[in-house]
């Protein structure tokens, strides 16, 4: 099922032509915003110098610390009158980011998030319970409108009270969900303590925090549902910017109004499909803030494949944060992958710790993992072979050699919110 | 035919290479009043296993397994050495003839005098051959 089949299944040399002309337009558009008018100028660039797609590159990148640094209205590139709403994003430090949209951005930003619940399935029949914060955050209203414009039955629980948020989902008989993954779990938790059963849920539309796919499992298993990854940023209007499909590999991301960049995050150099890096996207139809090249921070690759539901080039799901990004002798290491490798080997447990030295000039990582209580066989050539074998699956998924410690189960720290999992120590060394 | 009496439950415990584990087992068993009647450190890139026979091994795998400790239990078998010249060769002789490979061994000393415990990687044909050889293999319930 299709909300806009035209421009979600645009041919590529049509969604090209289209691209570049809107792409012209956010160019010219963006010069009523201070910053841009500066940064082009110093590039000696101007918005008729961009011929092609690939022009972009000659652009400077927008970061979020430019957004902050233009608090609160810094990049508005319409007169305030025009701006009927505005959302902030919380920064762990300092000033938040202010986000603002005109009458036809929040008309824009509906409609791609009703094309991606119209691409799960969900239709007018369906009653969403939409339990995310509705305030500044942009994931409550956002999914509130879009759910509205497809004509679903709308539920703007918001967050909290899961007791009675479950109760919702009986007596009204909701059929989707919208949360955090973690939000569900909890969702869970409270449903089965309450005995209650959810059997009227049948799909599950979850993002604003990266989820690993044991988590889908689970998630699945315990509310009774398919559950869909949502991606989106604030800066980017907010969720809805890329969404699972059916076939849940990979996120369609809307290339009609998002042009999308993977970079590498230390060089800042385009990669190629198939390559880990930053997601870096200009927007093609924002009117109250556009943005050129804006650094999403988030970690992902484009896919090559393509997709049997006919729309275009899917991304990857998120696979972490730039910020955590190592660069070890050359090769960048996102802390994600060497979970991937850990959650895939059952005899070690998923917590880890990585340390990074300079030994004679060479960067030496060495990564403490846990033996997993139940694979302990009491032998030394047993753990000595497990050892090996974490060795082993790291290299071949990092291209690196690294050094693994087994240690004891639960010696590990665990982390609340955000891990902080990596020690450089090279800093001393540089 | 009653081969098991001569099997002992040695108690194999993970342990990161660093100070203190050792001592953090031994106090632990003492508290519980628990024997250490033998034990080795086996260790490898970083981490090691100490075993232990303990004359109650049950308590010391609960006890330990509470404190947070990878614990397992492993088959033994304890073989009287003769005071002797070639005494463990004759041990050794006995389980390479058969095919039998020894992962380890190691000494005990108590009243019987020099006792070796054995890790073999196949227990009931290492008792029937040592039995056979005419030498003395211990009863578990001599430690246990
Ligand atoms: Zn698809």
């Amino acid at each position: 099922m299709f909300w806009d089949e035209k421009y979600e299944t645009l041919p590529k040399r049509d969604l090209e032509r289209l691209q570049l002309k809107r792409l012209k337009k956010t160019l010219v558009h963006v010069q009523n915003v201070e910053f841009y008018r500066q940064k082009f100028g110093e590039a000696g660039i101007g918005p008729g110098d961009i011929k092609t797609l690939d022009d972009i590159r000659k652009l400077p990148f927008t970061r979020k610390q430019d957004l902050r640094n233009g608090y609160p209205f810094g990049f508005f590139a319409v007169p305030i009158d025009r701006v009927i709403r505005i959302h902030t994003t919380s920064g762990t430090t300092g000033k938040p980011t202010v986000v603002g949209y005109t009458k036809k951005d929040i008309r824009t930003w509906a409609n791609l998030i009703a094309r991606n619940m119209t691409m799960v399935g969900l239709s007018d029949r369906d009653i969403f319970q939409n339990m995310v914060n509705y305030g500044m955050f942009t994931g409550g209203l956002g999914f509130h409108y879009g759910a509205e414009l497809v004509g679903m039955t709308v539920v703007p629980s918001a967050t909290g009270n899961t007791r009675r948020q479950v109760e919702m989902i009986q007596d009204f008989g909701v059929t989707v969900i919208h949360c955090t993954p973690s939000y569900a779990l909890h969702l869970a938790e409270v449903a089965e303590e309450m005995g209650a059963h959810l059997d009227s849920l049948k799909t599950g539309l979850f993002g604003a925090e990266p989820w690993s796919e044991s988590m889908r499992r689970e998630l699945e298993s315990r509310l009774g549902l398919t559950a869909y990854d949502s991606y989106g940023l604030s800066e980017l209007f907010g969720p809805g910017v890329a969404f699972e499909c059916g076939e849940r590999d990979g996120l369609h991301i809307w290339h009609d109004c998002y042009l999308v960049e993977v970079v590498d995050p230390a060089t800042g150099e385009v990669l190629g499909e198939g390559e880990r890096g930053e997601l870096v996207v200009t927007p093609l139809a924002k009117e109250a803030m556009p943005l050129v090249r804006y650094r999403t921070g988030d970690i992902t690759m484009l896919k090559g494949d393509s997709c049997p539901c006919g729309r275009g080039q899917k991304i990857a799901r998120i696979m972490g944060r730039s910020d955590d990004m190592l660069v070890i002798r050359g090769i960048n290491v996102f802390p994600s992958q060497i979970e991937h490798v850990l959650l895939d080997i059952p005899e070690v447990g998923s917590q880890f710790m990585v340390y990074v030295d300079r030994v004679n000039h060479l960067d030496e990582m060495t990564i403490d993992v846990e033996i997993n209580r139940d694979y302990f066989s009491g032998e030394l050539q047993d753990l000595a072979r497990i050892q090996k074998k974490v060795v082993k699956e790291l290299r071949d998924a990092l291209e690196l050699r690294t050094t693994v410690n087994l240690v004891e189960p639960g010696s590990l720290p665990r982390f609340e919110g955000k891990a902080k999992r990596i020690v450089d120590r090279r800093a001393g060394a540089l | 035919m009653g081969a098991s009496k001569f099997v002992i439950k040695q108690i194999s415990v993970f342990s990161e290479n660093k100070p203190g584990r050792l001592a953090a087992i031994a106090r632990a068993l003492q508290d519980e009043k628990i024997n250490i009647l033998a034990f080795s450190i086996a260790e490898a890139n970083g981490f090691g296993v100490v075993r232990a026979l303990v004359d109650e091994p049950q308590r010391a795998y609960e006890k330990l397994t509470k404190m947070g400790f990878n614990v397992a239990f492993t088959d033994v078998i304890a073989v009287q050495m003769k005071d002797e010249p070639g005494g463990l060769y004759e041990v050794a002789d006995i389980l390479g003839r058969n095919g039998i490979n020894i992962e380890y061994a190691y000494a005990y000393s108590g009243r019987e005098g020099a006792v070796l415990i054995l890790r073999v990687d196949h227990v009931d044909a290492a008792i029937a051959a040592i039995q056979k050889s005419g030498a003395k293999l211990h009863e578990s319930s001599l430690f246990q």
